[in-house]
């Protein structure tokens, strides 16, 4: 078989993986930060707003230590912030962070599986985590570890595993719950070309399914083909935001590649903090 | 500085990085070298303390060796040695299957065997030092009270130490070509821990059969020992006449541990670049299969948690290993209660207090594994279940475990004596709560691997859990006596664990936490 046709997850039929949301109205935020600050020996995270809509691809760029792990770490609740507000589909993450997490996934770059667990057993565990009823639970667990691939692996434990294989386990049971904001910071750490397009089409696909996903990455070719809107942080603040476009116009840099409009961007930040300071 | 390349550069090298390295294990992380000192120093004054509080009242050491002193000197060392061989196994183990900069080393153009020949001679130089602090407060003490004489004792365990390494060495290359690389490993991991525990409690089944006591002292010096030893001018007994002043025999046991050195350097340091080489291809994760039942069956977040520590747990052997070592220290006492079927002589009292700190130890050591040693931090607690869910699953994992462990102790002991049986079932219960609950309130992300190094991260909880422990296991077995004196290391144990409570860091957690219920409580009640 073909593997772009097996891979096609986006016409899958199946209905197990339309999330919740498609059947209610949604909030017309997925997220909405206001004011979020975090400080650790420096400010990491300094007053932050931002948006993304719901059913929207957000792509995070920016320098290394701008604030983006943070950000994503205090909106999954990994981290405390010292102030402002998280809203996550309405409801606030301080109040309710159970409710956030419910409706969130998180993949980090360091896949968070256990080596002497195997696949089918990890997603067995992360079903209990999140509470996902059995029946549903096996038939997502046999379906996502098909979509990715894994079927030969799937009672091999994780230890035996390469980093490309345990990326995709972890992005499976990040999708096993079926959240409707997925969060995933440098997901492309460590895949090959193949394992990368199988995840790409896998963010495709639920995006089409009415999911929002934000995605921190430094592979500027990924966040310009598969962003709806991408963000520019530098210094724990949002510097610019908009599609290709529109960013190109705050650069005021023509018609660059998305590389040299963020270098340009990057730049002017750097200056602009240089002379505040 | 030396040429680099050359066995002093390496040495150099090798001590820079062991110095560095122990002062992180002493310090935890930060370089506060006079707070080193002064914990040193307080730590050897305490230890010449207990040497003196355990030998001001033997017998007198300055007379004149007898058969006796020879078998009691020479049992004394055959322990030590065998704790000795242990660690030298696990240190050579290390230096095959370390990965850290032999990459680095085997890659560039230098003469690998000198680097072995410096490790191998490090590893003596550690394991003679480790063993030297720990003896010095006895040698000193029996020195101050019977004569200088005792000072070659520092020389007999340095002889010592080389013995053990040379022989460490031997059996880990005879593993290595026996099992191959792929099992030595954790092959030479096992028979380290059992070769550091068989001695004393072979010794230990030896007196309780002989004598019905776990007391080693009192089977060294009984009759029937010293009669089937050989006479006191064996060469048997080189080491202990070198231990009590005899210069020649000093000479003679330090000359032949010293060949025996130089010798396994000279035939192995060469090798050991293959060996080490022949590793690097089973260092990475062997593909192992797990179960094929795919059977989802209906669960919940805790007892998701719980299942999974026990799979965890079932399928790291290396870690089970390391767990089952304390367990078997539980061997002589499950001979002690075997024998107390046959006579009834009350003796099932003394096993209250070693059961309650083998289970408090035991529990300390899997909730540090449940706790600290979580592999997936991030999932558990980006997952939609409370902190206060996922530490009760944790706990109630630990306290599942200990109750398989600790179960069949106490049912034979319900039979024997049901008094005793039910102040252990409370015992058991309370040390490892506590020991879990100080992991609890101290814990700090590590991982698994790390789990001999965990009194590393808090020294305050590995002295916590040990105290409480030891508190509990004396209330325990006063209380089995039947003695109102149980109260006090109770309320010791209870201070223990309070003060652990009040100075740990994770203080302000229940207190927010309370705060927000009492709130809450408050909301709904208007």
């Amino acid at each position: 078989m073909d593997i772009h046709t097996k891979l096609d997850i986006g016409q899958h039929p199946d209905s197990r993986f339309h999330p919740q949301a498609m059947n209610q109205a949604l909030p017309s935020f997925a997220l909405e930060i206001r004011g979020l600050a975090k400080n650790f020996e420096h400010p990491a995270v300094d007053g932050l707003d931002l948006r993304v809509r719901t059913g929207e691809f957000y792509t995070l760029l920016g320098p290394n230590g701008a604030g983006k792990t943070t950000t994503l770490r205090m909106v999954v609740g990994l981290l405390k912030p010292d102030r402002g507000s998280i809203t996550v589909f309405g409801i606030d993450a301080s109040a309710d962070p159970v409710g956030v997490k419910k409706a969130v996934a998180w993949l980090s770059d360091e896949p968070m599986i256990y080596d002497k667990l195997t696949p089918m057993e990890y997603l067995h565990f992360v079903a209990g985590l999140w509470a996902v009823e059995s029946g549903l639970a096996e038939a997502r667990a046999r379906d996502l570890i098909g979509w990715l691939g894994l079927e030969a692996h799937a009672h091999d434990r994780c230890e035996g595993l390469s980093k490309g294989m345990r990326q995709k386990m972890a992005l499976a049971g990040a999708l096993m719950h079926d959240p409707r904001l997925i969060i995933l910071d440098e997901p492309f750490t460590g895949l090959d070309a193949g394992s990368a397009r199988l995840v790409k089409r896998v963010l495709r696909e639920r995006i089409q399914a009415g999911c929002s996903v934000i995605m921190t990455t430094h592979i500027l070719d990924v966040a310009e083909r598969m962003a709806d809107r991408i963000g520019v942080m530098i210094a724990g603040r949002l510097l610019a935001e908009g599609n290709l476009e529109e960013l190109r116009r705050q650069a005021g840099a023509g018609d660059a590649s998305l590389e040299d409009t963020f270098l340009a961007l990057v730049e002017t930040g750097t200056a602009e903090r240089t002379v505040a300071a | 500085m030396s040429r680099a390349g050359t066995i002093s550069w390496f040495a150099y090298h090798e001590w820079r990085l062991a110095w560095r390295d122990w002062l992180w294990l002493m310090s935890g992380r930060r370089w506060s070298r006079r707070r080193v000192v002064l914990g040193l120093i307080a730590i050897a004054l305490f230890l010449h303390g207990f040497a003196y509080l355990v030998l001001y009242q033997s017998a007198d050491l300055s007379r004149p060796p007898d058969k006796r002193m020879l078998v009691m000197l020479t049992g004394t060392l055959a322990l030590y040695g065998s704790m000795m061989l242990s660690q030298a196994m696990e240190a050579v183990t290390r230096a095959f299957y370390g990965r850290g900069d032999l990459d680095l080393i085997l890659s560039s153009p230098v003469a690998v065997w000198r680097l072995f020949a410096v490790r191998i001679g490090a590893i003596a130089v550690t394991i003679a030092a480790m063993s030297l602090a720990l003896a010095a407060p006895f040698i000193n003490i029996l020195a101050w009270f019977s004569g200088l004489r005792w000072l070659a004792a520092y020389g007999v365990i340095v002889a010592l130490a080389m013995v053990t390494v040379a022989v460490a060495v031997m059996l880990t290359v005879g593993l290595f070509r026996t099992i191959g690389p792929k099992h030595t490993r954790l092959c030479a991991q096992i028979v380290a821990a059992v070769m550091g525990a068989s001695f004393v409690i072979g010794v230990q089944l030896a007196a309780i059969l002989s004598y019905g006591t776990p007391s080693r002292v009192a089977f060294l010096q009984s009759e029937a020992v010293t009669r089937y030893a050989p006479d006191s001018g064996s060469i048997m007994w080189l080491p202990a006449r070198a231990i009590l002043g005899d210069m020649l025999a000093l000479v003679v046991v330090s000359g032949i541990s010293a060949i025996m050195l130089a010798a396994t350097i000279c035939i192995f340091a060469p090798r050991f670049g293959q060996l080490a080489l022949a590793t690097a291809g089973v260092s990475g994760n062997p593909i192992r299969r797990g179960r094929r039942s795919s059977c989802f069956r209906r669960t919940w977040p805790s007892r998701a948690l719980r299942g999974k520590e026990w799979t965890l747990l079932q399928r790291d052997p290396w870690l089970m290993s390391q767990i089952l070592m304390q367990l078997l220290y539980l061997l002589p006492p499950a001979f002690i209660l075997w024998r107390s079927f046959r006579d009834d002589s009350g003796v099932a009292t003394l096993l209250v207090p070693i059961l309650i700190i083998a289970a408090g130890q035991l529990a300390g050591g899997l909730a540090w594994l449940a706790v600290s040693g979580e592999d997936a931090p991030d999932l558990i607690a980006s997952a939609p279940v409370t902190n206060a869910c996922v530490l009760r699953a944790k706990t109630e994992a630990v306290m599942g475990a200990i109750a398989i462990v600790f179960g069949p102790f106490v049912v034979a002991l319900a039979v024997v004596a049901p008094i005793s049986a039910l102040v252990t079932v409370v015992g058991v219960a309370t040390a490892a709560a506590s020991a879990t609950f100080i992991q609890f309130w101290f814990r700090v992300q590590a991982k698994r691997s790390h789990f001999r190094r965990r009194q590393t991260s808090s020294r305050i909880a590995t002295y916590a859990e040990a105290l409480s422990s030891c508190s509990w296991a004396g209330a325990g077995g006063l209380a089995a006596a039947s003695s109102w004196l149980a109260t006090i290391p109770g309320l010791i144990a209870l201070a223990v664990v309070t003060g652990a409570w009040i100075i740990s860091p994770a203080k302000s957690t229940p207190r927010s936490a309370l705060r927000s219920f009492v709130g809450r409580a408050r909301s709904l009640a208007s």
